[in-house]
């Protein structure tokens, strides 16, 4: 086989796969919980990683996959499958909006304004408590979390579903980056006005990068919903919209792997740090400025200028 | 109480937020004006100015007043020399590029409050204010300690506005904002600005926070409501716009106390609203609501 790229990305899956014969109880349920907040993390490298796009308010497309979910499972009695569909519609049509007005800025106003509208988000999921039940959270029995017969609450099953979401998820960002719309996508990151003068709308394509990007969110957080039997207003809050962009700057922005690998670093870093010390706050605080100051391109990103020609062939 | 003092209480209690969020958010209007940095910590070292004032005042539990005017003195200085320090370390050598700056300011944010957390505690903390005395109107009486605050930071602010306007470090500041690379190569130590500018900023931000610890609790996520407000007054004012910043915040302000205190308008919904509009403004009005257009 000629792909490289291809092949060092199935050789992660292969990775995961045999993982889940050979992990201890409590790595498996850590790891499928890394599995479905990498989701997250890829679809906010797309609009970040690779268009250039920083957000800092994702959670809010994370949140409206998480309640698009758990609102219809809980309070209208829908079975899993279609609950998991309202959360990612939900998601896309939220990410599209957001999209229409945030994307007539640029820069520090963007981050502002998508800080902004997540903020707004966080603050309706307060003041809705009656259904939302704010704070406290959407606690989703058991029986609830089936899709097509799959108990999503039995550990062995979760961990296959959430790696059968993360491989999809995966291979469609690997095919995406590497089709000539994903080239368009960088060309935005890299020069907006040169793309422009080629003949590309910037509007248009960061709009479609940005739905994508919301759709992958809100994946993620319906996933979550199902899979872990919890939705609270502190998953919508501005930390989970700071979360992402952690991961993905530790594993690398604007590559395929590094968000899994970003987001898998800090969870165990926190999970350790926890041993030592209750300043969990302080591990991300100062993995956020070591990570601006020393490593800009994250551990992939640095690999991959490493290895320079081999580099960009094994690590799109 | 009838309509007309109530209205008159609305206006004193808006008077007193307008005071102390035109002090927070014309610190964060100086680094965005001069700097072009976006401080997501600002609302952190508002509340270190807090927090620092309340170990201030366990020194000296029985002087609330000395120890009140040594904390508006030790509190700022020691938060502006934190700001300096991590201009210095961190903001200079990332050489203020806008979306590295911000995830810099943001881990700043997680390690100040983990500091708060892990010296001072989960627990909010109430500082004695500095004096007790309640001035008597013909329908209520009127905390004398709130009238204080509005006074003193109507000087700070006339302090401030003369610093920018009348002296020689104002003038150098004005010089850097308008145009980088020609004040550099007039002399001017663009670096030694940018330091003195960040360190002012939080330095107003702690002000502001001590002379409203004792009213408001110390408490180590209390830096959340006044970054957003601040975020919100100097949008609305325009970027980097002073006098549009003071504007919005006394419209904020009175708004704030108008719609809490005569009109019981549920909180949450208010900050929906207003969070909403400001997103708004900055996309189809991004020089603010009282700025000019500017090319």
């Amino acid at each position: 086989m000629r792909d490289r790229a291809l092949l060092s990305h199935l050789g992660l899956v292969a990775v995961l796969m045999a993982a889940h014969w050979m992990l201890p109880a409590y790595h498996h349920d850590a790891v499928a919980k890394v599995l479905v907040l990498s989701v997250y993390a890829m679809g906010y490298n797309i609009a970040f990683g690779y268009t250039g796009m920083l957000s800092l308010g994702h959670a809010l497309f994370f949140a409206a996959g998480l309640y698009g979910a758990a609102m219809p499972l809980t309070l209208w009695g829908w079975t899993g499958g279609p609950a998991l569909a309202a959360g990612l519609v939900a998601a896309t049509v939220l990410a599209a909006a957001v999209g229409l007005l945030a994307l007539r800025t640029r820069g520090v106003s963007f981050m502002i304004v998508t800080l902004m509208f997540a903020q707004a988000g966080y603050l309706t999921i307060l003041y809705l408590g009656r259904w939302t039940r704010g704070d406290e959270g959407i606690v989703i029995a058991q029986p609830l979390r089936r899709i097509m017969g799959l108990d999503l609450s039995d550990g062995a099953t979760r961990y296959l579903a959430a790696l059968l979401l993360f491989v999809l998820g995966l291979l469609a960002c690997l095919h995406l980056v590497r089709s000539p719309f994903g080239r368009v996508m960088v060309a935005m990151r890299e020069n907006e006005e040169r793309a422009r003068m080629l003949g590309y709308n910037p509007f248009t394509v960061k709009l479609a990068a940005l739905t994508l990007s919301g759709l992958y969110s809100g994946a993620a957080g319906a996933a979550y919903a199902l899979m872990f039997g919890y939705a609270g207003a502190s998953l919508a809050g501005v930390q989970y919209s700071i979360l992402p962009m952690l991961w993905v700057l530790l594993g690398g922005a604007g590559t395929v792997a590094g968000p899994f690998l970003g987001c898998l670093l800090m969870f165990y870093l926190i999970d350790y740090a926890s041993v030592i010390t209750s300043a969990t706050l302080l591990v991300v605080g100062v993995a956020l400025v070591a990570l601006v100051l020393f490593a800009p391109k994250g551990a992939l990103g640095a690999l991959r200028d490493r290895l320079g020609k081999e580099g960009r062939a094994w690590l799109p | 109480m009838g309509f007309g003092p109530l209205l008159l209480l609305a206006i004193l209690e808006g008077a007193v937020t307008a005071a102390v969020l035109a002090l927070t958010a014309v610190g964060l209007s100086l680094t965005f004006g001069i700097m072009r940095v976006v401080n997501v910590a600002h609302g952190e070292f508002f509340m270190l100015g807090a927090v620092l004032a309340w170990f201030v005042s366990q020194w000296f539990p029985d002087a609330p007043l000395l120890a009140f005017l040594l904390a508006m003195v030790v509190c700022p200085l020691v938060v502006a020399g934190v700001a300096v320090l991590a201009d210095v370390l961190i903001l200079k050598r990332l050489h203020y590029e806008p979306e590295a700056t911000i995830v810099a300011t943001i881990g700043l944010l997680y390690i100040f409050q983990q500091a708060a957390l892990s010296f001072f505690g989960p627990n909010a903390r109430p500082v004695a204010p500095p004096f007790n005395f309640r001035v008597q109107l013909p329908w209520f009486g009127y905390s004398g300690y709130k009238l204080f605050v509005i006074l003193a930071a109507g000087v700070l602010l006339l302090l401030v506005w003369l610093l920018i306007t009348r002296t020689k470090i104002g003038l150098v500041m004005r010089a850097t904002q308008i145009d980088r690379t020609t004040a550099k190569a007039f002399g001017i130590n663009v670096d030694r600005v940018y330091a003195m500018t960040f360190g002012i900023g939080a330095g107003l931000a702690a002000i502001a926070a001590v002379l409203v610890v004792p009213i408001q609790q110390a408490h180590y996520l209390m830096g959340g409501d006044p970054l957003l407000l601040s975020f919100i007054v100097v949008i609305l004012g325009g970027l980097g716009s002073l006098r549009g910043t003071l504007i919005a915040a006394l419209l904020i302000g009175l708004l704030d106390g108008l719609l809490s205190t005569a009109f019981f308008f549920p909180p949450t919904f208010a900050k929906i609203v207003a969070t909403l509009l400001v997103a708004l403004v900055l996309v189809f009005r991004p020089e603010g609501l009282f700025g000019r257009r500017t090319a």
